[in-house]
């Protein structure tokens, strides 16, 4: 098995995101991170300097928020769903709802239908408090083999 | 009514602005063109933004950031004065995979500004196949926000 085959069987097992952020290239430069739990991913995006989008409020970047997002609704999917392929995104709509501290963040998908062809998943990210969510998103992702 | 701020003088704030952005400086985007009410950046393909290490394709999160960063500046370009602007929503549809080792350009196009909100459409694609769009974005913005108009202190 190559490295990303191996980091996926290891996050499918065990819920550890841990190999699986390091074998993406774009996931490590933002320092995003997996774990699981209560049954669902977690994602979390620390705070670093190159994630910052205003310097002068300052505020994390949307493009960073929704990285984050679409990476942890394709980890929720790959976490809890059948399917086999790895998601391809077909969009991504984010609601820009708080301006983002330069603070932790963190993130969680829900999958609100499956389908044969496309899973719909409602995203959202929050810093200190759940209830207060910074960002918003929904994504269909095609999980159908090549 | 104050007069619109020149074409040239948008244009040096966005320069001014865009340089001191950390996100944008570590994804190595730059910006290639500012017509009035638009943008063009590009971003040079770079090892530290690939999504797929079998295939060397960049993340899709690096798009989203592109086409953000893009949408924002075409925005402030097609304001006429220079007030500050938050990214309101963004919806992305990623039509193909960008190819690995290419540049990605970004074009985009504020088509619509009203006292509150900027509307804005882009396109993600390769220089070498213009036609062919690895991505397209619609974005509203909100037009100045409760920091008010930007400091020239800022804006320097």
């Amino acid at each position: 098995m190559t490295d990303v085959a191996q980091a996926l069987h290891a996050f499918r097992r065990d819920g550890d995101g841990t190999a699986l952020c390091a074998a993406v290239p774009f996931l490590t430069f933002l320092g995003v991170g997996f774990a699981v739990r209560e049954g669902h991913v977690l994602g979390h995006l620390p705070f670093r300097d190159t994630n910052v989008g205003n310097p002068a409020l300052p505020a994390l970047h949307g493009g960073a928020l929704g990285a984050v997002l679409e990476a942890t609704a394709i980890a929720e999917i790959l976490w809890s769903s059948e399917a086999l392929v790895i998601p391809k995104t077909i969009n991504l709509t984010v609601d820009y709802l708080r301006s983002a501290r330069p603070v932790d963040t963190w993130a969680r998908g829900i999958i609100t239908k499956h389908g044969r062809r496309v899973i719909n998943v409602r995203a959202e990210a929050w810093q200190d408090d759940p209830s207060e969510p910074v960002a918003t998103a929904t994504a269909h992702f095609l999980v159908l083999a090549d | 009514m104050t007069d619109p701020t020149p074409l040239e003088a948008r244009r040096a704030l966005i320069q001014q602005f865009f340089t001191r952005v950390p996100h944008n400086i570590a994804l190595g985007i730059l910006i290639e063109d500012l017509p009035a009410d638009g943008g063009v950046m590009r971003l040079p393909y770079a090892p530290h933004l690939v999504g797929n290490p079998h295939t060397g394709v960049i993340h899709g999160g690096v798009i989203t950031a592109l086409i953000d960063a893009t949408c924002g500046a075409a925005v402030f370009m097609a304001l006429h004065q220079p007030v500050p602007v938050a990214t309101l929503d963004l919806r992305i549809d990623y039509l193909r995979a960008a190819r690995a080792g290419l540049d990605v350009l970004a074009h985009a196009h504020c088509y619509k500004v009203t006292s509150n909100v900027a509307f804005v459409r882009c396109e993600a694609y390769h220089a070498e196949e213009p036609d062919a769009f690895i991505a397209t974005g619609a974005g509203a913005f909100m037009v100045g926000t409760k920091r008010g108009t930007i400091r020239p202190a800022e804006a320097t």
